[in-house]
């Protein structure tokens, strides 16, 4: 673009430069023309050749929902109008302080009185092989969009690097220009740094939905390619193949002019209230400034920023006082909304909505009776209002129960009793959406008897899906019944209001795959859960998804975290498997060894014929496995919701009372058992005559051997409540023996709620029922043993063996070490 | 030259989302770093008010880390026990600066002593 007359002669004003002709510079010159339109005398130079346009909006026009003229924000007459002279594609590139001028690259110099700085930012490039071939491209301006537009016209594979707002906005208008589009995201959920886990849970769902592959959790390797983008290779060895690639991974404060003129700059160049930098004649506004430890990558606070810049520019002083930012995904059809703080932490209470029908979370965050923060996804209208109160610092104590339907809801008035509000509904009205139950039939159903919300569940299938009517349902029993409800089953916990065996029923009946889609599909009230329902949920998925589901190792207790147990003193003991309760010289030696080579100070014969080597510290584990498995060791799972051990006496083979081989049969039942995840620890003994040396009957699996065949007992306990077994049946063979050990354990995975010995389980569903199942129904016993072994094939790998080979290294080594001594020397 | 008041102790990608690492003090308690689902990074005496449990290995969720010995639940950015539970645990500062996590100098130095 051309040069206009920087200054006509007679002009005597104070001339202010402008670095910058995007959002934040000419909003600034806006700001001031509003409050004093002739004050200054006013230049901006701009390193894109075209005039002002609105760069949040470039991606509508990468998704052709928009022209560039549509974006366009001043135009050639406003310059003109306003007498304001502007510099297009000759970008600043050094200022003399001292001389206060300015030097372009084209080596225009110009003179200033006030220089305002607004560079904004640029894209960061992560340091990779390949990051400078042809056809890699960030998503920054006019030119990126043009470079995505022409490599769509070509077709084929793009693959965006970064699943933030910007990464997710170019892969939908890669997308629908046709691109069969990947996105590579290193954080293990989308947009994390405005969404919590659920939220990007669902989006993630959404965008798949629409064709789009995203992998989250991915790390980018390279870029490949000889002359042109062939593809992008991740640190797992995946390779996926594009014909563009987007950088899209965050954006940093362009500080180089500032820096290099001597400015006082950290993470941006720094300001005070009044964006002024440490030189008085310069200002600085938007992306590139550090205003009070903060900087900002959106578009609101530019705004606030520009108010008080032009303020300060004509000696009106109010300041800045920093920004609450909230952030809307621009993907249509898919609506996002995220504001303040959604951290949670203390004094924070979370009121969280969930409609799985209409992939609906809604969450607020409250402290002190003060929004702090709102993450809103499928449903953003009332956005602008949390937001609103967010801002102002409300009180929302008056809203407190209304407040997550929404400001229509809340503002409501006359619905302000929930209770009157469902009173009034008329018999139609419908309760269930699922299931499509009036409020009429619900009546009908408690008028019939229904004295619970699970009668209610059971007969009516009112609240039985996804439970977001439930308080519907309660409240219509309390209003029916008054004192005569009788509360149901207890629920998991206090994160959800289905019980365990809901929850399971559910997972199996709408094939859920993961624990943010639980918490979804079942109206979760907390954002992640607890530590009682993580771990359940955990392995309720596990159970259902032998071989598919991939185990959440923060949802694991500690000991099934670590695989040894942990001690009072933060140390942890290690209990080899010796199968069956035998062992030989060189396990003993290895464990010896260890013994002494770790400096174990205590190792003990455990109650189920195993040693436990204790003080194990957390970061020797992996060496101490490794030391094992070379004698032929693995792990004992003396740790786990899981096979413990099988208990035996030495049977036939030394005992002159032995009736059969119970040692051999321990062995075998141990070898098809181990490594089993269960509701709860699970011990099995054989003892080989009935003097039951091996305490068979308070084992949850026990087998007393008699001349004729086999005992089998089920339902023990030792501990706090000592239960004897019962006998489930005699069988002839070992072979039996074994089928119906399998198809026992399988019903109790099955069946048994987490945390739930086989004791409580038995005396809660009756023997009848476990009989009905096992011995009666040839076929059943099958299918449960079938499933079993099934499931077993993806369970028996000794993880001692994976972790002493480097995996979740993380558990157990230190991030850092610090010495206090070294550091100060 | 005076020591920095930070400690750069290494990246944020390096602690495991809902989960925790250490950084080894010596002669003193370990400091237990967490993250939480929201991502951000929280720094406290690796040591649970009630029984000295390493509340490094328990179950991070919300805002809050359960004690792996006895379940407390502490408070990730006050180190208060909550519920009926009466304790805190001291707190670090911390800070994210360039995706690096930093902790406080001199608070990681009382640590020690």
């Amino acid at each position: 673009m051309e040069h206009r007359p920087l200054k006509p002669e007679t002009d005597t004003r104070e001339h202010l430069v402008v670095i910058g002709n995007g959002m934040a510079g000419c909003r600034a010159v806006e700001e001031l023309l509003a409050r004093d339109p002739a004050r200054y005398r006013i230049t901006i130079f701009g390193a894109e050749p075209r005039v002002n346009y609105n760069r949040i909006m470039l991606s509508p026009v990468l998704a052709g929902e928009k022209c560039f003229d549509d974006i366009v924000i001043n135009d050639a007459g406003w310059y003109a109008d306003n007498g304001i002279a502007l510099v297009a594609g000759d970008p600043v590139v050094a200022i003399d302080r001292a001389a206060k001028t300015v030097a372009t690259r084209g080596g225009a110099v110009e003179a200033y009185d006030r220089l305002l700085i607004a560079t904004g930012s640029d894209p960061f490039i992560i340091p990779v092989p390949g990051k400078d071939l042809p056809g890699v491209i960030a998503f920054r301006d006019m030119d990126d969009v043009s470079a995505m537009l022409a490599a769509a016209d070509a077709g084929g594979d793009a693959v965006v690097i970064g699943g933030g707002l910007l990464g997710l906005e170019a892969a939908h208008g890669l997308s629908l220009r046709g691109m069969k589009v990947t996105v590579v995201h290193l954080m293990p959920t989308l947009m994390e740094r405005q969404l919590d886990e659920a939220a990007g849970w669902l989006l993630k769902q959404a965008l798949e939905a629409r064709g789009q592959t995203i992998l989250t959790g991915a790390d980018t390797a390279g870029i490949v390619g000889d002359s042109k983008v062939e593809g992008v290779k991740l640190k797992d060895g995946t390779l996926i193949p594009a014909s563009l690639v987007v950088m899209a991974v965050g954006i940093r404060p362009s500080v180089a002019l500032a820096r290099d003129a001597g400015l006082a700059v950290g993470r941006g160049i720094q300001v005070d209230d009044h964006m002024v930098t440490s030189d008085p004649e310069i200002l600085a506004v938007g992306e590139c400034v550090e205003h009070d430890g903060q900087v900002y990558g959106l578009v609101a606070p530019l705004w606030d920023m520009c108010r008080s810049l032009a303020d300060g520019l004509v000696e009106q002083h109010t300041g800045y006082r920093g920004s609450v930012t909230s952030t809307k995904l621009k993907v249509s059809g898919i609506d996002v909304f995220s504001a303040g703080d959604f951290s949670g932490g203390d004094g924070c209470e979370d009121i969280v909505l969930r409609d799985a029908s209409r992939g609906i979370y809604k969450r607020v965050i409250v402290r002190n009776d003060r929004i702090v923060g709102a993450v809103l996804y499928g449903d953003t209208a009332d956005g602008s209002w949390y937001f609103d109160l967010l801002k102002k610092q409300e009180d929302v104590s008056g809203l407190r129960d209304l407040l997550i339907f929404g400001q229509a809801f809340a503002a409501g008035g006359g619905a302000a009793d929930p209770k009157a509000a469902v009173a009034a509904l008329s018999d139609d009205a419908e309760i269930c959406g699922c299931n499509g139950v009036t409020k009429g039939q619900v009546v009908s159903c408690i008028a019939k008897g229904a004295r619970s919300l699970d009668t209610v569940r059971g007969t009516c299938k009112a609240s039985a899906s996804c439970g977001s009517c439930t308080g519907l349902v309660e409240t219509l029993l309390a209003l029916t019944l008054g004192d005569d409800v009788q509360s149901g089953p207890k629920t998991m916990c206090k994160c959800t209001s289905f019980g365990h065996d809901d929850v399971r029923r559910e997972i199996v009946a709408q094939a859920m795959h993961s624990i943010p889609e639980v918490m979804q599909k079942l109206h979760w009230t907390t954002p992640d859960g607890c530590s009682s329902c993580r771990p359940a949920l955990n392995y309720y998925l596990l159970c259902a998804l032998p071989g598919d589901y991939v185990d959440d190792q923060q949802s694991r207790f500690v000991n099934e975290r670590m695989h040894a147990n942990i001690q009072k003193d933060g140390t942890y003991s290690v209990v080899p498997r010796m199968w069956g309760g035998l062992t030989n010289p060189t396990e003993l030696r290895a464990i010896a060894d260890v013994v002494e080579k770790y400096n174990a100070p205590m190792v003990k014969v455990t109650g189920g014929q195993r040693l436990d080597i204790f003080g194990i510290r957390k970061e020797d584990l992996p060496a101490v496995w490794a030391d094992l498995n070379a004698a032929g060791m693995v792990s004992g799972h003396a740790y786990g919701k899981s096979l413990r051990t099988v208990k035996t006496c030495v049977g036939s083979e030394w005992c002159r009372f032995g009736t059969q081989d119970s040692t051999g049969l321990g062995v075998r039942l141990e070898r098809m058992s181990w490594g089993s995840w269960m509701p709860h620890k699970f011990k099995i003994a054989v003892s080989g005559c009935p003097r039951n040396c091996a305490e068979a009957t308070i084992k949850d699996f026990g087998i007393v051997c008699v001349d004729s065949g086999y005992e089998l007992h089920v339902g023990g306990n030792g501990g706090i409540h000592v239960r004897v077994t019962d006998l489930l049946c005699k069988v002839a063979s070992e072979q039996e023996a074994m089928e119906y050990c399998a198809a026992f354990i399988q019903l109790y995975r099955e069946e048994a709620r987490y945390l739930e010995r086989t004791a409580p389980w038995i005396e809660r569903v009756g023997l009848a029922h476990i009989m009905a199942r096992i011995v009666d129904d040839p076929a059943d016993r099958e299918a449960l043993r079938a499933r079993f072994l099934t499931s077993q094939s993806f369970s028996q790998d000794d993880p001692w063996a994976q972790r002493a080979e480097g995996a979740e290294a993380a558990h157990h080594a230190p991030m850092a070490r610090f010495t206090p001594q070294e550091e100060l020397a | 030259m005076s020591a920095p008041d930070w400690l750069d102790i290494g990246w944020v990608d390096q602690i495991p989302v809902r989960g925790s690492r250490t950084v080894q003090v010596a002669g003193g308690d370990d400091i237990a770093l967490f993250r939480t689902a929201e991502g951000k990074v929280f720094a406290l005496l690796d040591r649970c008010p009630h029984k000295h449990g390493r509340l490094s290995q328990g179950i991070v969720h919300g805002g809050a880390v359960a004690c792996p010995l006895h379940n407390w639940r502490i408070s990730l950015s006050t180190g208060e026990a909550l519920g009926e539970d009466k304790g805190c645990t001291p707190t670090v500062p911390v800070k994210i600066d360039g995706g690096r996590v930093l902790i406080c100098r001199a608070s990681t130095l009382k640590a020690a002593a």
